[in-house]
């Protein structure tokens, strides 16, 4: 029996060789979603305990990635939903337009907590779409939603950021 | 300013705060711990959803009240 009819049937050898194969994959794409890399791996076992637990749900034919990317996704999105976490800024920033740093810090505060404003789904678009520069189909097909609708909540996280960060682009724009 | 143009500013402004990862290399393997995860938490056993039960007992209620309606289920069964 293939590999994927096994762990559909249940088989806990056919679902660790899957969780070895695309633990790595799963973990990569959470990552990029919640910043935390603790978070990611509690995510990425969550993500397979719910695959595991859904496996009847799963057809053998069908694409095993795509599948646990889009569990994956959906779980990053539940903690986003339920967590307001502050995202630590990296070290390695690149450099920003103003020379003073104590406003290129506050500019900075300010971007992190707008961003942090948004509400879940349009964060989870945004980060991907903006920050990672993944492609929209592949966005699309994480969230399980159509690349039409990928392209508005891009539309409207850039319009809501835009809106409180109205002061900042001034303030940017004149220097 | 056109939507792509909007969205590229966004974006760099975006960038400056919040920068890719670019290390998401994951650092150990996630296996013991999804074991302990089956373990802590089994998984539920298989049971009818409360909505399959209310469905079966309007169908039922259905079939007492008003049994002319039989022949027509067995008719386009």
């Amino acid at each position: 029996m293939e590999l994927l009819e096994r762990f559909a049937t249940g088989d806990l050898e056919a679902f660790e060789v899957l969780f070895r194969q695309h633990q790595r994959e799963v973990y990569a794409w959470i990552v990029r979603i919640v910043r935390d890399t603790g978070i990611a791996e509690d995510l990425t076992v969550e993500t397979f305990w719910r695959i595991y637990k859904h496996r009847a749900r799963f057809k053998p034919d069908g694409n095993f990635r795509s599948w646990a990317r889009r569990i994956g996704t959906n779980a990053a999105l539940d903690h986003l939903r339920h967590t307001r976490q502050e995202i630590p800024l990296p070290e390695n920033l690149p450099s920003t337009p103003t020379s003073d740093g104590a406003v290129s810090r506050e500019t900075r505060d300010s971007i992190n907590k707008a961003f942090h404003e948004l509400p879940a789904k349009y964060r989870l678009v945004a980060m991907l779409a903006l920050v990672e520069e993944e492609n929209y189909g592949d966005i699309a097909q994480a969230a399980g939603i159509p690349e039409s609708l990928v392209k508005v909540r891009v539309f409207r996280a850039v319009r809501m950021l835009r809106k409180k960060l109205s002061f900042l682009h001034a303030e940017v724009n004149t220097k | 300013m056109s939507n792509e143009e909007i969205n590229n500013e966004m974006k760099e402004l975006l960038k400056q705060a919040v920068s890719p990862v670019r290390d998401a290399e994951l650092r150990r393997d996630l296996w013991p711990q999804m074991l302990r995860k089956l373990d802590e938490q089994p998984l539920p056993a298989a049971t009818v959803p409360w909505f399959d039960w209310v469905l079966a007992s309007l169908a039922g209620a259905a079939l007492l009240f008003f049994p002319g309606i039989i022949p027509a289920l067995f008719y386009h069964l």
